[in-house]
């Protein structure tokens, strides 16, 4: 009986483990999940103030005056709560609208930060007086809040309330271009060659292992080397899109040609065999069979790839991607930001406002790569063909 | 003309020249063939990619070779005339395709040849891309250390370029102490931070694993795993800015509601959240692999009248073994680069010390600092970044390598 | 891992009845039957009243031993998929039986009931008694790990753990706290060894690992794994249908040596191996039990036509 009465206890004591591992799993997996929660609780709560703005109505006096000194364009009282960004725009307004010249117009224009501040009960650097003022106008309607277009339509600004990420999604889209159509091409032949062409000898391992290698090289390293290679010996412009595409194109190049070996390989190689036995050259069996079949896994590949460049920064400040752009680039030479260093710099600026102008920035990048990974998932799940 | 211009310029005479290429070598073909395709060795297409092949490699060569020995410096020929001569060579090779082209011509031949030659060059980019790492990396590591011995670099103490700084903007010689360049403190700070975020990461993403692959019911698995999932696409950009604005702050409450001092740039704070960064990156590999292990390991196990626990550790983790030391060696890779979160949360000064409370560096950060501040080029405190870059690309390149190959033997196990 | 209740399966006991009742033969010792006892929490299943017995001309085969493993209307489902009807079955004490029949027919599944490894399948709905020693495997009060410390199995494809011999025989022991570190265990391990005919082959090479010996060395170290906690029952699963003649021969002299001490069930598709093996068999054909007797009986004067027909080749 003592036996078995061992038994039994062991037995307790056994599940009594069991439970314990199996609440720890649960724990774990648990704090990854509210780790996720909190994350996007906290980047929300600190960014979606930013995409509305207090905007104030004045008088806007267009005179002799008020053409070289802006700021005697509207009142005293008022001034301060006014966007200096609003008033040096007051005398291209006259430029580009001759009839304005020496009338009053009322009109809504964006407050300045400060303003904004106080009414999002954020630090505010507003005088007791000004802000007694805002509170009146607040309450006369003439302060409102209204949907923050600055932060669309402008480009990066000294001044919170006329900071915008214009000029950084242009910047993005612009290096982007230059990478994928530089990792795309290379990418695809690369993974052709290597899952279709070459026999496996000396020269095709050594190609193999350079390519998981670089895929686990750290980013910056690849700054280093556009800096050393792009901008310093071939004499790529620095800041430009150019330099920070080719450079983030290089990263790129092994996740494109890791995932379409993968898309390739899935391919069965009865259609290959298939193919030769109609006669089909190598060639006429890759781009007539092979690569249609694959094309779905080779882009959704390639979208991934695309959203890890387009989230990728430090590389980028190495080459100089985080200049000061207030206005968007014209080109791939010239000087430009990408979303992701606009954030960074954002996120160094001193004043408060720019924190949520960064949370918004994030929130808006993280949008973006969302969607894309959403996108590459969904394409993998509606072309998925089983062998 | 700028480089982009005589690219474009290139690029504008060579598009249009295969186009014409293309067509007068098939009709070249057709007409040689007296308009029976069947006739002809290979399809009327081939002819006329044969011209292209033809028309452009000469051209294309040439003025990748102009560029080279330019880029080099030992020509100095003007770029108009290297464009005109390509182009004429392009001209030249045309003529040649609308020549040679006849019935019995094995332009397939000739042009899967030239596709394959193609291919090959595509794939040797990833072989110039790790040599350019290495070179670029390597040829101003050696700049450095000429002026930094290479013993002191790797073995002392004290990192204060502040003075070479000074140096570089022609101050120096003041007579102040000299710039010392010991790279201790920095590798000391990298690996407490990547230790801690290891720490964090291992477990939490190694049961996350187990409980998905093991535990948890096919529903929840199909949500949670996408969930975590999230977690490795958001940019390294964005856990720096929620490490500096809302972890770091949270960190010195905890620590002085303890007692205990803490930097608002602590060591700490890095390296929870480069730690919740990894955790998926730990989770998927080990859950790859634990899934990758055969259901018939689990049933015997299970008939002995094991639990799902003992059979998790007795049975799974050990014969899942070298995958999750492969996924833990790439985590520590891949914490050592890490840059943005520590560039926005960790300090800027150098410090040795075991306390994750205080502020401290790593070597990722002072590349970033030393290369996007207003230094000249050859000014020692920028060239230290490449040194520093090289002993990051040593390191990691030995830990991918050998993570690669204890995933391939584990591969092989169940092959 | 949820124990699917035996009462809550959505099937028609209707159909449950009128399948049971063209012939799910069994092994009757005592005429009394215990309906729904030591089943408190679940309302006797229909398909337990007792089926007909078809034992045709012959009298049912009488046991030397006492009734190991007692199935009383035993039906299971995969999702909305019936898989077992009403299967019923005395299976005696210390000797072999043989289940055989046609693939699919559910005698894999039935034998995985009898450890409860169906468990480990999210969707499987059972109904019925099945009694180890007169106590119900599915009872509420049961605990899995015991049951099966008790009923060993032994699989299709070998499955030793990638560990050394010497652990793939010491696991069990170890976690069910049977015997402790160093001599105590290196005697089980001989001795279990020793039962499954290894010993000689393997003694000098312990610590190599499990997984390099030949496939009928690997099954007959899961024999040895599953003896070495002396379980009452073995469950062998077509054992050597992964093995060459030879190791299979090997493996069947094996069982032979084990039948005096252990409960030994066996499903094989091979007939010439039940007949050289088991004393007795069940055939099995769609999830019924069509004949329960002695080999002898089933193979030489078969009381049904489907039995007949499957014996002689003539399906399956």
């Amino acid at each position: 009986m003592a036996a078995n009465l061992q038994a039994e206890k062991r037995i307790r004591q056994r599940y009594r483990r069991e439970q314990r591992f199996k609440a720890l799993c649960i724990g774990a997996i648990t704090l990854a999940i509210l780790f996720i929660f909190v994350f996007f609780a906290d980047i929300i709560q600190r960014g979606y103030t930013a995409f509305y703005q207090a905007q104030i109505q004045v008088e806007v006096t267009y005179d002799e005056r008020s053409l070289e000194i802006p700021a005697a364009a509207v009142s005293e009282e008022v001034r301060p709560l006014v966007s200096r960004g609003f008033l040096r725009q007051v005398p291209g307004h006259v430029q580009s609208d001759p009839d304005l010249k020496g009338r009053t117009v009322t009109r809504w224009v964006t407050a300045d930060t400060g303003v904004n501040q106080y009414l999002k009960d954020a630090h505010t650097g507003l005088s007791p007086q000004e802000k007694a003022t805002v509170d009146k106008l607040h309450e006369a309607g003439r302060i409102e809040f209204a949907f923050n277009t600055n932060f669309f339509t402008r480009g990066d600004s000294k001044m919170p309330e006329m900071a915008g990420i214009k000029s950084a999604v242009v910047g993005t889209i612009l290096t982007l271009a230059v990478t994928m159509a530089v990792a795309f091409p290379l990418g695809l032949m690369s993974a052709v060659y290597l899952e279709e062409f070459a026999t496996d000898n000396r020269f095709t391992r050594f190609i193999e292992v350079n390519i998981n290698n670089l895929a686990a090289v750290p980013s910056i390293l690849y700054g280093l080397l556009g800096l050393a290679i792009f901008i310093n010996f071939l004499g790529v412009p620095r800041s430009s899109a150019l330099a920070g595409g080719l450079t983030l194109a290089l990263m790129t190049l092994p996740i494109i040609i890791i995932s379409t070996r993968a898309a390739l390989r899935a391919v069965p190689d009865s259609i290959r065999e298939g193919a030769f036995g109609v006669g089909a050259s190598r060639l006429q069996m890759v781009t007539h069979h092979v690569l249609p079949l694959s094309l779905p896994g080779i882009l959704t590949g390639s979208i991934i790839g695309m959203a890890q460049a387009m989230g990728e920064t430090a590389p980028l400040l190495l080459v100089g991607m985080m200049a000061f752009i207030p206005s968007a680039p014209d080109g791939v030479t010239e000087p430009a930001t990408v979303l992701p260093a606009q954030i960074f710099t954002w996120a160094s600026m001193p004043q408060r406002a720019f924190d949520e102008l960064t949370a918004a920035g994030i929130l808006v990048l993280l949008a973006v790569l969302l969607t894309l990974n959403a996108t590459a998932v969904l394409l993998r799940k509606r072309f998925e063909r089983r062998w | 003309m700028s480089t982009g211009q005589i690219i474009l310029s290139f690029l504008a005479g060579l598009l249009p020249l295969a186009l014409l290429a293309y067509g007068l070598g098939r009709r070249r073909a057709l007409t040689v063939a007296g308009g029976q395709d069947r006739a002809l060795h290979s399809r009327p297409g081939f002819y006329g990619w044969y011209a292209v092949v033809l028309m452009a490699a000469p051209a294309v060569a040439l003025a990748l070779l102009a560029a080279l020995l330019e880029l080099l410096g030992l020509i100095d020929a003007p770029e108009t005339l290297i464009l005109a001569a390509a182009l004429a060579l392009a001209a030249g090779g045309l003529w040649t395709a609308e020549r040679t082209i006849q019935p019995g011509l094995r332009a397939r031949n000739i042009v899967e040849g030239a596709v394959r030659w193609l291919l090959i060059t595509a794939a040797s980019v990833s072989i110039l891309t790790t040599l350019g790492i290495l070179l670029s990396i390597l040829l101003e590591a050696m700049r450095f250390f000429q002026m930094v011995n290479i013993w002191e670099f790797l073995t002392g103490t004290t990192w204060s370029p502040d003075t070479a700084f000074l140096g570089g903007a022609g101050r120096g010689g003041e007579g102040q102490a000299e710039a010392e360049f010991g790279s201790v403190p920095l590798f000391a700070g990298t690996f407490m931070i990547t230790a801690i975020a290891m720490a964090v990461a291992v477990p939490i993403g190694l049961l996350s694993a187990i409980f998905l692959s093991e535990y948890a019911p096919l529903r929840v698995r199909g949500a949670v795993k996408p969930a975590l999932e999230v977690l490795a696409g958001i940019p390294t950009v964005v856990y720096g800015f929620f490490a500096a604005i809302t972890v770091a702050p949270l960190v010195v409450d905890v620590a002085t509601a303890l007692g205990l001092e803490a930097s608002y740039q602590n060591a700490l704070t890095p390296g929870i959240v480069m730690g919740i960064m990894i955790i998926p990156f730990i989770s998927s590999l080990s859950d790859d692999v634990i899934s990758a292990i055969p259901m018939r390991m689990r049933e015997g196990s299970f008939a002995l009248g094991a639990t799902p626990s003992e059979t998790i550790k007795h049975i799974l983790l050990p014969a899942a073994l070298p995958g999750i030391v492969s996924a833990f060696i790439l985590g520590v890779s891949r914490a050592l680069g890490e840059t943005m979160i520590v560039v926005m949360a960790a300090g800027l000064r150098p410090n040795l010390t075991a306390n994750p409370l205080e502020s401290m560096t790593t070597v990722t950060v002072r590349i970033v600092d030393a290369l996007t501040g207003d230094q000249e080029f050859s000014s020692p405190e920028t060239l230290s970044a490449f040194a520093l870059g090289l002993v990051l690309f040593l390191i990691t390149l030995v830990l991918n390598t050998v993570a690669l190959i204890i995933v391939r033997r584990f591969q092989q196990q169940y092959e | 891992m949820q124990m699917p209740q035996p009462n809550d399966n959505p099937g028609d006991p209707e159909g449950v009845v009128a399948r049971s009742s063209m012939g799910a033969a069994e092994l009757r010792e005592g005429s009394d039957t215990v309906e729904g006892e030591d089943r408190p929490q679940s309302t006797p299943a229909p398909g337990v009243t007792r089926a007909p017995e078809v034992g045709g001309g012959s009298e049912a085969a009488e046991p030397t031993h006492p009734t190991k493993v007692d199935v009383r209307g035993l039906s299971l489902w995969y999702g909305d998929t019936q898989a077992l009807f009403d299967v019923s079955l005395r299976i005696p004490e210390k000797d072999v039986t043989a289940l055989i029949g046609p693939s699919g027919c559910g005698k894999s599944t039935f034998l995985r009931c009898i450890n409860r490894m169906n468990d480990l399948i999210s969707a499987v709905t059972i109904r019925g008694q099945l009694l180890l020693d007169e106590a119900d495997v599915y009872g509420s009060e049961v605990d899995v790990v015991q049951l099966r410390s008790r009923v060993g199995m032994v699989f299709q494809q070998p499955n030793p753990f990638p560990k050394s011999i010497y652990e793939n025989v010491a696991y069990a022991p170890r976690i069910h706290g049977l015997a402790k570190k160093g001599a105590e265990m290196d005697e089980l391990v001989e001795t279990s060894l020793r039962k499954a005919g290894l010993w000689k082959e393997v003694s000098d090479r312990l610590s190599m690992p499990g997984t390099a010996l030949s496939g009928g060395q690997q099954q007959r170290l899961c024999i040895a794994r599953a003896i070495a906690v002396n379980p009452d029952v073995i469950l062998m699963d077509e054992p050597a249908s992964a093995l060459d003649p030879v190791a299979t021969a090997t493996i069947e002299e094996l069982i032979d040596e084990l039948r005096s001490n252990y409960t030994i069930i066996i499903v094989t598709h091979n007939m010439q191996q039940a007949a050289r093996v088991a004393r007795y068999t069940a055939f099995f054909h769609l999830g019924e039990v069509i004949e329960f007797d002695d080999t002898d009986t089933i193979f030489t004067n078969p009381s049904q036509k489907r039995t007949e027909d499957y014996i002689t080749g003539r399906f399956g």
